[in-house]
């Protein structure tokens, strides 16, 4: 669920591209060489460790981004480059895994997937059942990032974003199936439900809401609450541990009705041929230094409980990189909906914006 | 041999035409007449007229109209300034003018962002100086500020080039057989530049109405304007027929914005050769 898109991004792209173009053209003449080709969201995944992989197994990899689920799956399906393994969101894992064009993984037999703790192979069931095909690879929450020095007391529920206490100081997710979860669990229901009167009960309340919301956005929500420009934000828990780096003042908290639970998986694609080496780098993504590597470079929620234990206290206390079992209690991962109910959204979400 | 010779040096524009153009225009029209399921349907090319749409096309054509009347209104009295004035060096004016098309568009948007926003530069020196603040962010006027700025340089070039281009013997004629400044513009030079206009219009309004970046920055998300209805069909829906059949109709509505203006524009520019 990596949305973030930045200059840096680019620049990470850039030197990839040269690196891989570089290893690329040198092993041309001795084509001896495997290679996998990786399909990741932008910035998710620290360069250094694709060197390293290549060290040590003499593996080449050729490695592509994209920045939003459908794009992976668009430029996956549309078949100009033949992936071999796909990191995806969990929507977006059941669709692939769903129309057949993953193959099931032998995780068990690998050395390091011991260290993805229980609890997210069991979250990763609610796309992928009997855990045959998705490695959990990162996860969060959907939350308020809230400025303390802003808001009377201490935030714990959706309320505040629906009682028009903090009318125009508020900024909502610009993405459809967030911005309804929030009012469907507000509401108390699934955030997967597919009753038609829940859904529009949702949309009712968002509509409603729209005066006082500040503005939708995606990729700014950090940084208007780290601006001041507004006092609390509906953003995913990676950006507010990013957040809360550039003002200690802002806090992150997953609201007592619950709320969205993300889980990005990688899936080794139908097309792959060497399942060996998919499986050696799934297992590499799994070992302890390398899974550290890669969480110190991005800051979200690792499912490596290995890393976990060896992290500062004061990282493991922060409820937006190590969230609490009683604070996901009522969350739920989202799922892909059926063709009438995707309809019933968009329609309904575009009611909402042109309202 | 020098009719073939010509016919060669066609060939990379029609490459370029057949492969950026026609085909794309032909697959998106393929998906414009079809359902999702692939039957044929005209339901997506009239789909602009639901009542959401129907919304966001009128707020899309009047944020749009809006913007290019302030622009007409910026570009022509400075215009009208720089032929009157007696800088000798119109090229480095022109140049200034310019200068600001060489930034990458969005830059220069979230750059006004930062200028409006409510903890904003502008908010800021009017706290310090004590005047009401201003809230403009993530409203339709936002919207329109940012196309202005967007989009001026292309109303003032053609305006400006037409303005520049009238014989300073026909406006001297129009004085000696006693027109006085006003009538001088009203009768000679407004005539004269319309052409001019015309072309400015088309080119400010036809990327308006399409617009969707500028309405997401400084809009908030909160003002739908059909290009950000076919961004969301093309992205977040996945309903391609459906963003394809919008994408068809607002076609139309642009080729008969260009019809009207792009014509007159000709006889105009006709005329004035003559």
């Amino acid at each position: 669920m990596k949305r973030k898109i930045t200059a840096l991004a680019c620049a990470v792209t850039l030197s990839i591209c040269l690196i891989t173009g570089c290893t690329g053209g040198s092993t041309a003449s001795e084509s001896a060489h495997e290679t996998l080709t990786v399909f990741n969201y932008s910035e998710y995944l620290d360069p250094e460790m694709l060197e390293l992989f290549t060290e040590e197994t003499g593996i080449e990899i050729k490695y592509e981004e994209a920045t939003t689920p459908e794009e992976i799956y668009t430029k996956y399906i549309s078949g100009g480059i033949d992936y071999d393994l796909i990191c995806t969101s969990d929507y977006m894992v059941k669709r692939l895994i769903d129309e057949g064009e993953a193959q099931p993984v032998d995780f068990s037999s690998m050395e390091y997937s011991s260290n993805i703790g229980q609890k997210f192979w069991d979250i990763s069931k609610s796309v992928d059942p009997d855990n045959a095909y998705a490695l959990p690879y990162f996860w969060g929450t959907l939350g308020l990032l809230y400025d303390t020095t802003k808001v009377k007391g201490d935030i714990d529920s959706w309320d505040v974003l629906f009682n028009g206490e903090y009318a125009q100081d508020i900024i909502m997710q610009d993405s459809m199936r967030d911005a309804f979860m929030i009012a469907l669990k507000y509401l108390g229901y699934s955030i997967n439900t597919t009753n038609e009167n829940e859904i529009r009960e949702a949309a009712d309340l968002l509509m409603k809401q729209k005066k006082d919301v500040q503005a939708y956005l995606v990729d700014e929500v950090r940084d208007e609450i780290v601006a001041g420009n507004a006092s609390i934000g509906v953003i995913y828990s990676g950006e507010a541990y990013l957040g809360n780096q550039y003002n200690s003042d802002l806090a992150y908290v997953i609201p007592k009705e619950g709320s969205e639970l993300w889980i990005d998986e990688w899936v080794v694609t139908k097309k792959c041929k060497n399942m060996d080496a998919a499986e050696k780098f799934l297992d590499f993504l799994c070992r302890e230094d390398v899974a550290t590597a890669n969480f110190e470079y991005i800051y979200y929620s690792t499912p490596n409980e290995a890393v976990v234990a060896a992290m500062d206290e004061e990282l493991k206390e922060n409820p937006a990189v190590v969230p609490t079992d009683e604070s996901i209690a009522n969350c739920e991962v989202c799922t892909q909906n059926d063709p009438a109910t995707i309809e019933l959204y968009n329609e309904l979400w575009k009611e909402l914006k042109a309202q | 041999m020098n009719r073939s010779r010509t016919r060669l040096l066609a060939i990379p524009y029609i490459i370029w035409i057949a492969g950026f153009t026609v085909i794309p225009l032909i697959f998106i029209i393929a998906k414009a007449m079809t359902d999702q399921g692939g039957a044929f349907t005209v339901g997506n090319l009239f789909a602009i007229f639901s009542p959401i749409h129907r919304k966001a096309l009128i707020m899309s054509l009047s944020l749009a109209a809006v913007s290019t009347v302030i622009c007409i209104l910026i570009a022509y009295p400075a215009a009208i300034i720089l032929r009157e004035s007696h800088i000798k060096k119109k090229s480095i004016i022109l140049f200034i003018l310019i200068l600001p098309m060489w930034m990458n568009f969005i830059l220069r948007i979230l750059a006004m962002q930062m200028l409006i926003s409510n903890n904003g530069i502008i908010n800021h020196i009017l706290e310090v100086l004590s005047l009401p603040q201003i809230k403009i962010i993530n409203t339709p006027q936002a919207i329109v500020l940012g196309m202005v700025y967007d989009y001026l340089p292309y109303m003032l070039l053609p305006v400006l080039n037409s303005i520049l281009s009238i014989p300073q013997d026909v406006i001297e004629a129009a004085q000696d057989l006693g027109s006085d400044r006003l009538h001088v513009i009203t009768h000679i030079i407004l005539p004269l530049s319309l052409g001019g206009v015309g072309s400015g219009i088309t080119m400010v309004f036809v990327p308006s109405m399409t617009e969707f970046v500028i309405a997401n920055i400084l809009g908030g998300g909160k003002i739908l304007l059909l290009g950000n209805i076919i961004e969301q069909e093309f992205t977040v829906s996945m309903n391609w027929n459906l963003g394809s059949g919008l994408s068809v109709s607002l076609m139309a509505f642009v080729l008969i914005t260009t019809l009207i203006f792009g014509r007159g524009n000709e006889e105009r520019a006709g005329g004035f050769s003559l």
